[in-house]
């Protein structure tokens, strides 16, 4: 069974719908699967989570969660999806163990009910209970907020952004979580900016200015990449991109972490065999450009290397 | 814990937590019934003022002693010429300045009249007023007990009785208007905050993402206020009735009801407010300019209505507070039942219909 089905849904912005946020988005995520939804800034993450929470109509598309209609059923939906916004959105004013009762009470549920489910991350939060929300870390008041979205037992979580201001070693925490969650039965829909982050979903839908990229396992879509990839360095990494950009192989280039990731114009097809002299061509240009400190290695593509490749591909 | 309850609670753990909020809950009221109250008062006494008499006489002078005597004035210059007069009140030195003629025994012993100049200080007109009126009530009647000592055919005699409040009490009508506007403040303005705040935190986001009905976060959120308003409600009146020795001639239970009305119809109001506010200042911002300063100034609390221009006296009828001054003075001062303010109150009945009607079809249950 499908637990999330997304037909065609557009969302349009301002005036006379001069802002397109969603394009005709279709997806549809299998019950318990953690499916993300990976893009920059402005890409419609939000405005897709939106839509499948009730909390706002889309222009056009039908939408389904766990087979109830998002905007015809939204009241009966609403006490079986459990939802946490991209800003952190509990009482900042009311303690951690008084924020969890609260929205105990709201879906009808106490916490000792699902306790289970929770006990996981609220062991951590446990010292911490009688402190105010507001005077939590970033990654304790994400956990409070996982806690206050789970603590009815929802069939469909949406999360949007959790690891937006949350430090890497939390984050890391909070997606462990998440896979423990899945053995609970809990479909996940998670939306992030953060490329690496896509490596630990079941499978991703890169979206991009309100269109689908592409979606896929993150395996299959590292799979899809058509270029061979080349991972550069040299002790000036800005001039470095810049020579590399005019190099007559070059199909684009961009920094990559503390590398410069370079894409050829060739197919991937049958390149092994003329990979190293390609790589002595470019070392030999690098030289005659007068940079230090070359280093030019073979790239395995990551989801990021995906992304750009089919923004500059459109 | 049922949702509603659950709600109410996490309110005043809101309220109790947040000391500003407490502060004009509960501070501004007393602090504005007792500066309202003692501060601004409409009598004055022991006002500075100058004498012109250059005949002094046996009347004059009688006249003169007539006024230092009343309280009302301390003779605080005794001029020989009007001349003298200006650097007098430009100095501020003086409010008030009597002028009499030369010849004011003669004149009044011959002619049985002369004439008696007052000059006030209008840079203050409502000072100015005052005291002239106080002036001219004493010559009155000093020249009432010289007609009776020269007996005339005819005589009219104007018997003046201030009813409902002989002594002219200012607070008879401030503790009222500050009721209707503490009242009008803390139901409209704070519950209109308290739900813009949850828009502005994201909170709202979540809540509306629950189970939660419309209705349910709308009472939930009203509910804490409207015990609130009442407990300020009765403070107010207990200040005005132990402070300031103000009546209740009417009905206790009937103000009761009445104030509970009014505040419904603050409260829905607040909520159409917020309805239309997406954030804190902005919920501020409206009912500062369009429910205080309305309240203030059209309700009739500080300006007369009937002075006012025919607009602005329109109005006027569609602010609650109108109605309400007119109410809780009725119960309060004059006694009066529903029989005379059921008018009044079928008012305030039909805008609480209207408010909420509204603010329901305005309140969106999505973002």
């Amino acid at each position: 069974m499908q637990a999330i089905v997304v037909e065609q849904i557009t969302k349009s912005y301002g005036a006379k719908g001069a802002v397109k946020a969603l394009d005709g988005i279709s997806l549809s995520v299998a019950k318990g699967e953690l499916f993300g939804i990976i893009g920059p800034d402005g890409a419609g993450k939000t405005s897709l989570l939106r839509i499948l929470a009730t909390l706002i109509l889309p222009d056009a598309g039908e939408a389904y969660l766990q087979n109830l209609h998002v905007v015809r059923d939204y009241k009966r939906l609403r006490s079986l999806l459990g939802y946490m916004p991209g800003r952190f959105s509990l009482y900042q004013d009311l303690s951690v163990q008084e924020n969890l009762s609260f929205f105990a009470a709201v879906f009808g549920t106490r916490i000792e009910d699902n306790y289970d489910l929770i006990k996981d991350i609220y062991v951590q939060l446990e010292p911490f209970k009688n402190r105010r929300a507001g005077a939590l870390s970033g990654g304790m008041k994400q956990k409070l907020a996982l806690c206050c979205a789970l603590i009815h037992k929802p069939e469909v979580l949406l999360l949007d952004e959790p690891g937006t201001g949350v430090d890497p070693v939390s984050r890391k925490e909070f997606w462990d979580m998440l896979q423990r969650l899945k053995s609970w039965g809990i479909t996940i829909l998670v939306s992030t900016p953060n490329m690496d982050e896509a490596e630990l979903c079941d499978r991703v839908a890169l979206l991009h200015n309100g269109r689908i990229l592409a979606m896929d396992t993150p395996a299959g879509i590292r799979g899809s990449y058509e270029r061979p990839l080349f991972a550069v360095r040299s002790d000036e990494m800005y001039r470095l991109i810049q020579d590399l950009r005019q190099w007559p192989g070059a199909y684009s280039c961009y920094a990559f972490g503390e590398y410069a990731h370079l894409a050829l114009q060739q197919s991937l097809q049958g390149f092994d065999t003329q990979a190293d002299s390609v790589m002595a061509e470019l070392q030999q240009y690098l030289e005659s450009r007068h940079h230090t400190g070359i280093e030019v290695l073979r790239a395995e593509p990551g989801v990021e290397d995906c992304f750009i490749a089919s923004t500059k591909d459109r | 814990m049922n949702r509603f309850t659950a709600f109410i609670i996490k309110e005043f753990r809101h309220i109790l937590r947040d000391r500003r909020t407490l502060l004009i809950l509960f501070g501004m009221p007393m602090a504005q019934v007792l500066l309202f109250g003692f501060v601004l008062t409409n009598e004055i006494k022991n006002a500075a003022i100058a004498i012109v008499d250059p005949s002094k006489d046996a009347q004059s002078t009688a006249l003169i002693q007539k006024l230092a005597s009343s309280g009302y004035f301390r003779i605080e210059k005794n001029l020989e010429a009007a001349s003298q007069l200006d650097p007098a009140f430009k100095e501020g030195k003086i409010k008030l300045a009597v002028v009499f003629p030369p010849d004011f025994a003669r004149q009044l012993d011959h002619d049985g009249s002369a004439p008696i100049q007052l000059l006030g200080d209008a840079s203050d007109p409502n000072t100015a007023t005052t005291l002239i009126n106080y002036a001219a009530n004493i010559i009155q009647d000093f020249s009432a007990q010289r007609k009776a000592e020269a007996v005339l055919p005819y005589q009219i005699e104007v018997q003046t009785h201030m009813l409902y409040n002989p002594e002219l009490k200012a607070v008879y009508s401030f503790v009222p208007g500050v009721m209707t506007l503490i009242l009008m403040l803390i139901s409209a303005m704070m519950t209109s905050i308290t739900i813009a705040k949850e828009k502005e935190m994201g909170t709202m986001e979540v809540l509306l993402a629950s189970p939660l009905k419309p209705i349910q976060i709308i009472l939930g959120k009203t509910a804490p206020y409207l015990v609130l308003s009442f407990i300020n409600a009765i403070i107010v009146v207990l200040i005005g009735v132990f402070i300031f020795g103000m009546p209740i001639r009417g009905s206790i239970l009937l103000l009761g009801l009445e104030s509970a009305l009014y505040m419904f119809v603050a409260l829905s109001l607040g909520i159409l407010i917020s309805t239309r506010a997406a954030t804190q200042q902005a919920a501020l911002f409206m009912s500062a300019l369009g429910l205080l300063m309305p309240t203030m100034l059209l309700s009739g609390f500080i300006f007369p209505r009937e002075s006012m221009p025919y607009v602005l006296q329109v109005l006027g009828n569609i602010i609650p507070a109108t109605w309400f001054n007119q109410i809780i003075k009725g119960v309060m001062i004059k006694g009066a039942g529903i029989e005379v303010l059921w008018f009044q109150t079928c008012v305030l009945g039909v805008m609480a219909l209207v408010f909420v009607v509204l603010s329901m079809r305005n309140f969106k249950d999505r973002l």
